[in-house]
């Protein structure tokens, strides 16, 4: 006869603190470290004592903005080494499937649990734009090749894995991106293909994510997925101008921009983390919505204030 | 049609630049149809050529032709007669066309005028786009006769992904969003039920990926 406790962990698909944490019914707290521009581990160590106590997990980008970094896997790691649980980002931009695979396979050897199956940033945008891109397999079908290699223990041609890879799998949604008509099929898609969680583009624009949460809700979605809102703090007035320009499907209403340019420069990121405070505080009346991601873009210091601040902490133990 | 993009005429001085007789050879295929490697062409770079080397004080003999095709052996043979008189061929045809004229002639240099671009469409006068990646296994029919490979710029199956802006690529607001045209288009033929369907990893081995690839029509060859 098996425990309680055992038997639910037996249900579990990964055992990632993370996925205990949303099984338990618990409002989960992810933030994200970027890996530093070079071979030294030290900056990550920095990051990571800003995150430490204050998530479940904390995503580690892959070489986010097409701009070369330290791989997710080997931030992971540093991360783990923090005690914190890395939650791993993997684009299909740069590795063709095999690839892809063979570093699902050493990451969960090394005890990664968390995964975000992600398209990446086309590499024109980034330092190398000669470069070749791959997209041999796109993220939808990254989220369903993992999750096939996860649960039927298998590779894609069939032949059987000496070790299943522990993934509790996840991708990125953006509610706020054209043409909104398929924003919720498209998540419908991500669910199926065996999306766990979902962590959602910042959100400014209230209005329009309750807007969403309803029609995802209206689909029973969320009880298919866990949704985690993504929240991130805004430095300055030019910042938000800056976001609200030049990155795709970020919507940041004008009153938002107006309220930080109201306060003298000084006081700017003060009201940004104020909005971010607020935002996570009306995220957790929505129905549907089972956590927030802290986007505190090369900002870390700040996460543990506004996690703080949010009623979020300390973090259960699971 | 296989699009082509004329080679900078510095470029193809400096290809001619240790001959003084050569043959330029145009296409009156499809490099004719998009206005890159035709008999007009052949003529405009031939002057330009032939300029180009008088003020450089070394006039060069320049033989114009266009072939019907330069991917057929029955037009690429016809340079056969008189190619051992000249020295080099400048061939403005696309990459097929100048690789089949060396594979003829193999005493001969062989080289580029032009640089394939791509299979595309004439959107209107002088503008062509690309269509068709030639991938070898097409989908056309499940993505509203749109293709996603081609005109993705991440040739992604599942779209758009999040840098799709009012219509346009992140790329550049030139590139219309594959999938903004596949949905339009599904949602006027009243199929966004395909929309939802889950496309299998895509089998690359058709494309050019499973290495050079090759037709064998047995009912033609017999």
């Amino acid at each position: 006869m098996s425990t309680p406790a055992e038997k639910t962990s037996d249900l579990l698909k990964s055992g990632s603190n993370l996925e205990k944490i949303l099984a338990a019914g618990h409002f989960a707290v992810t933030a994200e470290c970027g890996p530093p521009r070079g071979a030294d581990p030290e900056p990550m160590i920095e990051k990571s004592a800003h995150i430490k106590g204050n998530v479940d997990a904390c995503n580690v980008t892959d070489n986010q903005t097409s701009v070369v970094r330290m791989s997710s896997l080997a931030g992971c790691v540093i991360l783990q080494q923090q005690g914190i649980e890395p939650l791993m980002q993997m684009v299909v931009r740069d590795r063709n499937r095999i690839a892809l695979q063979s570093d699902l396979l050493g990451a969960s050897a090394l005890g990664i649990r968390n995964l975000l199956c992600l398209s990446g940033d086309h590499q024109t945008f980034g330092d190398d734009p000669q470069a070749k891109n791959v997209h041999d397999i796109d993220s939808i079908q990254w989220i369903n090749l993992v999750r096939s290699m996860r649960d039927e223990g298998k590779f894609p041609s069939g032949k059987k894995l000496k070790g299943a890879p522990k993934m509790f799998i996840g991708c990125a949604a953006n509610p706020f991106a054209d043409p909104y008509a398929i924003r919720v099929p498209r998540l419908a898609l991500k669910v199926a293909a065996g999306a766990d969680f979902i962590q959602t583009q910042c959100i400014f624009n209230l209005d329009k994510f309750k807007t969403y949460m309803a029609d995802v809700v209206a689909r029973g979605l969320h009880k298919k997925t866990a949704i985690l809102a993504g929240v991130t703090p805004i430095k300055s007035a030019g910042m938000a101008r800056f976001m609200a320009k030049n990155v795709a499907g970020m919507d940041i209403p004008a009153d938002l921009i107006k309220r930080v340019a109201a306060a003298p420069k000084e006081k700017q990121p003060d009201v940004g983390i104020d909005i971010a405070v607020e935002t996570i505080e009306q995220i957790q009346a929505i129905e549907g919505v089972a956590g927030v991601h802290v986007m505190a873009i090369e900002w870390e210091a700040k996460v543990h204030e506004i996690v703080s601040r949010a009623g979020l902490l300390p973090r259960p133990t699971v | 049609m296989i699009t082509g993009d004329p080679k900078a005429l510095e470029d193809i001085v400096a290809m001619a630049e240790p001959h003084d007789k050569i043959i330029l050879a145009g296409c009156h295929g499809c490099v004719t149809v998009c206005r890159a490697g035709g008999e007009k062409e052949v003529q405009v770079l031939a002057s330009a050529l032939r300029l180009a080397r008088e003020a450089a004080g070394r006039p060069i003999e320049i033989k114009e032709v266009c072939l019907e095709r330069q991917c057929d052996p029955e037009y690429v043979e016809l340079l056969r007669p008189y190619i051992a008189d000249y020295e080099a061929v400048i061939s403005i045809a696309c990459g097929a066309g100048v690789q089949f004229l060396a594979e003829h002639h193999n005493k001969t240099p062989i080289f580029p005028g032009l640089n394939t671009t791509f299979i595309g469409v004439a959107e209107a006068q002088g503008v062509w786009s690309e269509r068709c990646q030639a991938c070898g296994d097409c989908i056309l029919h499940l993505t509203g006769g749109i293709c996603p490979v081609t005109r993705c710029s991440k040739s992604i199956f599942h779209g758009p992904c999040g840098g799709s802006v009012q219509g346009h690529c992140e790329l550049s607001a030139d590139i219309p969003c594959a999938w903004q045209l596949i949905i339009d288009r599904l949602e006027s033929l009243d199929r966004m039920d395909l929309y939802e369907q889950l496309h299998p990893m895509k089998g690359w081995r058709t494309s050019r990926h499973g290495g050079p690839r090759k037709i064998v029509r047995e009912d033609l060859t017999k």
